[in-house]
C-alpha cells in the first residue's frame, strides 16, 4: 500500500504488519512512566454525557430521529463516542507526533534500523487507535451501566458495531492528523487545528440534528469527517441505518489511508534527503 | 541470498559516488573500498562531504550519481536488509529521551526484529561493555556527553552489526571521555567489527584508522594508511619555531626572509609559527641557530596527519 520513495523498496508483507507494532511497544513503554495522562480522554465524553445528555436533555425531552423519537441522551451518546474517538486520535497525532518528529528526533533514530518511515507512520496510527479504543471501551462500559440501571442509551443490538465504527473514526482522524502535522512548523500552528476541531465538535450534528441548517450549510456539514463519524455511530447505536452509512465507512477509510500515505511521503522527504 | 559471493570482496564499494543538493555538490565523484575487518576513516574539515557520504552508506540518503554497494547490496533496492546488518552512530545523539537507558536499547532491539528476551540479554551485555550498567534505569537526559555517546554506541551494536558507521564519534567530548570511546572502538575492531568513521581530529584518525581518505571540498584528495600519508606528503619530523614579536612588527616571521633556505625540505609559515619539515629536526634547529636565528621557542615533533592536511590543502583542519 505504501511504497517508500527512495530506499529499501523491498519489504515482505509480514514485516509490514509486524514492524509498526514496535512503535506501539515503544509508546507503551513511554506511557508506563505516566499512565494517568491517558485517563483524561476517558472522562471528557463521560462529563459531556452527564451534563448535556442528562442535564440539558431533561429540559429538551425527546428529539426526532429516523422517523421516530428518541430521548435526548440517546441522541447525544453516539456523537460523544465519535468525538472521543476523534480526540484520542488527534491527541496522539498532533502534539505528541510533532514532539517526536521535531524535538525528540525519534524518526531520525529509527531510519537507522530496518524499519521504514511508512512502518513508523502506520505504527503511530495503530497506537492512536489503541488509545482511542481504550476510550471507546470505557465510554461503552458507562453506557452499558446506564442501561442496566434502567436508562437504556443503546436501543438497537446493532450498537455492538459502534465499537469498530469508533475505531474507523479514529483511523480517519489519525491518518489526517498525522498528515497535517507533517506540515506544521511551530507549536502555535496547532491553534489553527483547534480552530477547525472546535466548531466541528459543536456543529456536526453532535448536539442537535443538522436539519436546523439551511440546505447549503447542511451539505457543507455533511462533507466534514466528524459528521460522517457521528452519522455512522448514531445509525448503529439507535438502529436507524440508511444508505449514508456506506458513504461514512468509505469516507473515513479513505481519509485514514490517504493521510497515512501523505504522512509517509512527507516523512521520507524530510528525513531521507 | 544476501551474502556477497566473494567473502573477501569489499564491504563498501563506491565508484564515482556523487551527492548534490540542488546546485550544491556535497560529494563529488569519489571512489573508495572498505575491506572486511578494517577501520576506515574519512578525514576532513566540516563541510568536506563526510556526513553526506556516511548518510549514503547508511541508506538514508540516495546517491545522485555513481555506484555504491554495501555488503554487495544496492542501497536503493535493499535498504532494509543493509540496515539490518549496520550499526550507526550519528553525529548528534538521537537517543529516545522519553525512555530510560536500558529501554533505549530494548526498543532498538525490537526495531531490529529481535525477541524481547534476546533484546534484554544483549542490552544487559552492552551496558556492561560501555560501562553504563549502574545507569541502566536512569533517564537519558541527565547523562554526560560521554555517557550519551557510549549509549549510542551500545545502541548501534544491538543488532551485532558487521559494519559500524561512526560520524564524528568523539566530537564535543572531553579528553577522558574520548579515550574511553576510543578504547571501546578499539576492542570492537579486535573482535573483527569493520569500522567506518569520519573525523576532523588527527589524533583520532591516527589512533583508530588502518586506512583513510582525506576529503576536502567534496573530493578525496589523498588516501592511504596514516603512516603512508605522512611518508608520502610530509617529512618524518617537524620543527616548530616561534619568534618573539619585535616592536611595531605585525608579522612574526617577516624577517625570516629565506634564512631557512636549503636547511629543510619545506617551510610553511603560519600566522603564529613557522613549520619546518625535515627528517632531523634537532639538526635543523642547530643550523638555524648557527645562521643567527633566535626563535623564542623551538619544538621538534613527529609529523601528523594535520601536517598532511595542511600540505594538501594549504589550510588547517580545525579552524
Amino acid at each position: 500500500m505504501i511504497a517508500p520513495l527512495a530506499v529499501g523498496r523491498r519489504q515482505s508483507q509480514a514485516d509490514r504488519l509486524v514492524r509498526p507494532t514496535h512503535i506501539v511497544e515503544r509508546n507503551t513503554m513511554v506511557y508506563r512512566h505516566t499512565f494517568i495522562v491517558i485517563f483524561s480522554g476517558f472522562f471528557e465524553p463521560l462529563f459531556y454525557l452527564l451534563s448535556m445528555g442528562f442535564g440539558v436533555g431533561a429540559l429538551i425531552g425527546d428529539v426526532p430521529l429516523g422517523g421516530g423519537k428518541v430521548p435526548y441522551a440517546v441522541f447525544v451518546a453516539p456523537a460523544l463516542l465519535a468525538s472521543s474517538a476523534m480526540n484520542g486520535a488527534i491527541y496522539e497525532t498532533s502534539n505528541n507526533f510533532f514532539f517526536k518528529l521535531r524535538y525528540a528526533k525519534l524518526y531520525d533514530a529509527i531510519i537507522a534500523t530496518p524499519m521504514s518511515l511508512g512502518d513508523a507512520a502506520a505504527g503511530e496510527i495503530m497506537w492512536a487507535l489503541l488509545r482511542g479504543s481504550l476510550y471507546a471501551i470505557g465510554f461503552l462500559a458507562v453506557v452499558a451501566v446506564f442501561g442496566v440501571a434502567g436508562q437504556p442509551l443503546v436501543p438497537s443490538p446493532m450498537g455492538i458495531l459502534a465499537f469498530p465504527a469508533a475505531m474507523l473514526v479514529g483511523f480517519g482522524f489519525a491518518g489526517a492528523g498525522l498528515a497535517v502535522t507533517t506540515f506544521v512548523r511551530k507549536w502555535q500552528d496547532f491553534d489553527y487545528v483547534q480552530l477547525l476541531l472546535m466548531p466541528m465538535f459543536l456543529f456536526s450534528g453532535t448536539f442537535y440534528p443538522i436539519d436546523a441548517y439551511p440546505p447549503a450549510l447542511q451539505l457543507f456539514v455533511e462533507c466534514t469527517p466528524l459528521y460522517r463519524g457521528v452519522h455512522l455511530i448514531r445509525a448503529l447505536m439507535t438502529g436507524t441505518p440508511d444508505a449514508g452509512i456506506a458513504l461514512d465507512v468509505v469516507y473515513l477509510a479513505v481519509l485514514g489511508a490517504v493521510g497515512l500515505v501523505i504522512a509517509s511521503r512527507r516523512l521520507e522527504k524530510r528525513l531521507l534527503a | 541470498m544476501l551474502e556477497p559471493a566473494d567473502q573477501t570482496a569489499p564491504l563498501i564499494r563506491a565508484r564515482g559516488l556523487t551527492k548534490r543538493f540542488g546546485s550544491f555538490t556535497a560529494v563529488d565523484e569519489i571512489d573508495f573500498d572498505v575491506a572486511p575487518g578494517e577501520a576506515f576513516g574519512f578525514l576532513g574539515p566540516n563541510g568536506a562531504g563526510k556526513t553526506s557520504t556516511m548518510r549514503m552508506i547508511g541508506t538514508v540518503s540516495p546517491a545522485t550519481a555513481g555506484e555504491l554497494s554495501i555488503f554487495g547490496l544496492d542501497p536503493r533496492q535493499d535498504g532494509a536488509s543493509i540496515r539490518a546488518r549496520l550499526g550507526v552512530v550519528p553525529q548528534a545523539d538521537t537517543l529516545d529521551t522519553e525512555l530510560s537507558v536500558i529501554e533505549n536499547l530494548l526498543v532498538f532491539g525490537r526495531y531490529f526484529g529481535l525477541s524481547w528476551a534476546e533484546s534484554r540479554r544483549r542490552a544487559t551485555e552492552l551496558l556492561d561493555f560501555v560501562q553504563l550498567t549502574e545507569r541502566s534505569k536512569d533517564r537519558v537526559e541527565p547523562l554526560s556527553g560521554g555517557m550519551k555517546r557510549r549509549l549510542v554506541i551500545a545502541r548501534a551494536l544491538i543488532n551485532e552489526p558487521s559494519l559500524l558507521l561512526l560520524d564524528e564519534p568523539t566530537t564535543g567530548l572531553d579528553p577522558q571521555a574520548r579515550h574511553l570511546v576510543w578504547d571501546r572502538l578499539y576492542r570492537l575492531k579486535q573482535r573483527g567489527v569493520t569500522l567506518c568513521l569520519t573525523t576532523h581530529y588527527m589524533d583520532e584518525a591516527e589512533q583508530l584508522c588502518d586506512r583513510l581518505v582525506v576529503m576536502d571540498c567534496a573530493k578525496i584528495v589523498a588516501h592511504g594508511s596514516p603512516r603512508e600519508l605522512i611518508e608520502k606528503y610530509v617529512s618524518r619530523e617537524v620543527l616548530e619555531l616561534r619568534f618573539r614579536r619585535a616592536e611595531g612588527e605585525t608579522d612574526d616571521s617577516a624577517h625570516l626572509d629565506g634564512q631557512l633556505e636549503g636547511l629543510a625540505e619545506r617551510v610553511e609559515q603560519l600566522p603564529d609559527r613557522v613549520l619546518v619539515y625535515t627528517s632531523d629536526g634537532e639538526a635543523v634547529a642547530a643550523a638555524a641557530y648557527e645562521r643567527g636565528l633566535r626563535p623564542s621557542s623551538v619544538l621538534v615533533r613527529r609529523s601528523t596527519l594535520e601536517d598532511v592536511f595542511l600540505r594538501l590543502t594549504g589550510r588547517s583542519l580545525v579552524e
